[in-house]
């Protein structure tokens, strides 16, 4: 079987939006795939040793809320203090009790199977982060190192 | 069910750990051998098939017991 190549480029640093990059490339990489997935602006997050994601509600009318809250709770309601953590823990816990992996499991699932994460120097510089903050198994690289793998590569995701 | 040389217990395991999973008991297996899998997600039906296409592993069996679904790999 010939192999085939993935790439993701990974931009969101919700705890909601760590799942599709991190889903996708696991099984990708199960199906044989060679995955790269490059960090850029929020997405560097994911690559954080502590991850520490939260979801927001506010602004997020297609998040289904507990007590069919999304139907009657005023938007603005969504922006109160400690409404974030709140959801947060609840998206946790519903996570957990489905038999979601956690997005820690799901990524060091993806470094067991040598998919190759690139975070962008440029964001690591913008936002001053610490390289002790984020996890070792990693390269930093700019747009130029993320073409050298899409250009080679038969599918390539934006998220 | 036909025989099988390891099985994989991934009841109660959400997309995509039953493949991962499938895959990394795969890894410890010999050429021609048998896994079998019993999962719970729904998902699962559809995934272990295309799985299977994708890798070239054999899905020899696939069937539903009671909301449990088993399934048969055999690894090429």
């Amino acid at each position: 079987m010939s192999e085939k190549n993935l790439t993701i480029i990974a931009t969101k640093g919700t705890l909601d939006w760590a799942y599709p990059p991190f889903i996708l490339s696991s099984t990708a990489a199960a199906l044989g795939y060679n995955v790269t997935m490059f960090f850029t602006f929020y997405g560097l997050q994911l690559l954080k040793k502590d991850l520490s994601l939260s979801v927001s509600p506010l602004g997020n009318p297609g998040m289904p809320m507990p007590m069919g809250m999304d139907k009657w709770f005023p938007v603005l309601g969504t922006a109160i203090p400690g409404m974030q953590a709140m959801m947060t823990g609840m998206m946790k816990n519903t996570i957990k009790s489905k038999g979601v992996a956690s997005v820690a499991e799901l990524r060091n699932l993806c470094l067991e199977a040598d998919v190759k994460m690139i975070g962008c120097q440029m964001t690591i510089d913008l936002f001053d982060i610490k390289h002790e903050d984020l996890i070792d198994e990693i390269d930093l690289g700019g747009a130029a190192t993320y073409f050298e793998h899409a250009g080679e590569s038969d599918i390539n995701l934006f998220i | 069910m036909s025989e099988f040389n390891q099985e994989l217990d991934a009841r109660g395991l959400n997309c995509p750990l039953p493949i991962l999973r499938a895959k990394k008991t795969l890894n410890a297996m010999g050429a021609g051998e048998v896994l079998k899998i019993i999962a719970t997600d729904p998902g699962s039906v559809k995934d272990f098939e295309a799985f299977a296409t994708q890798t070239g592993n054999e899905l020899m069996a696939s069937s539903e017991d009671n909301g449990e679904f088993h399934f048969l790999l055999k690894k090429a």
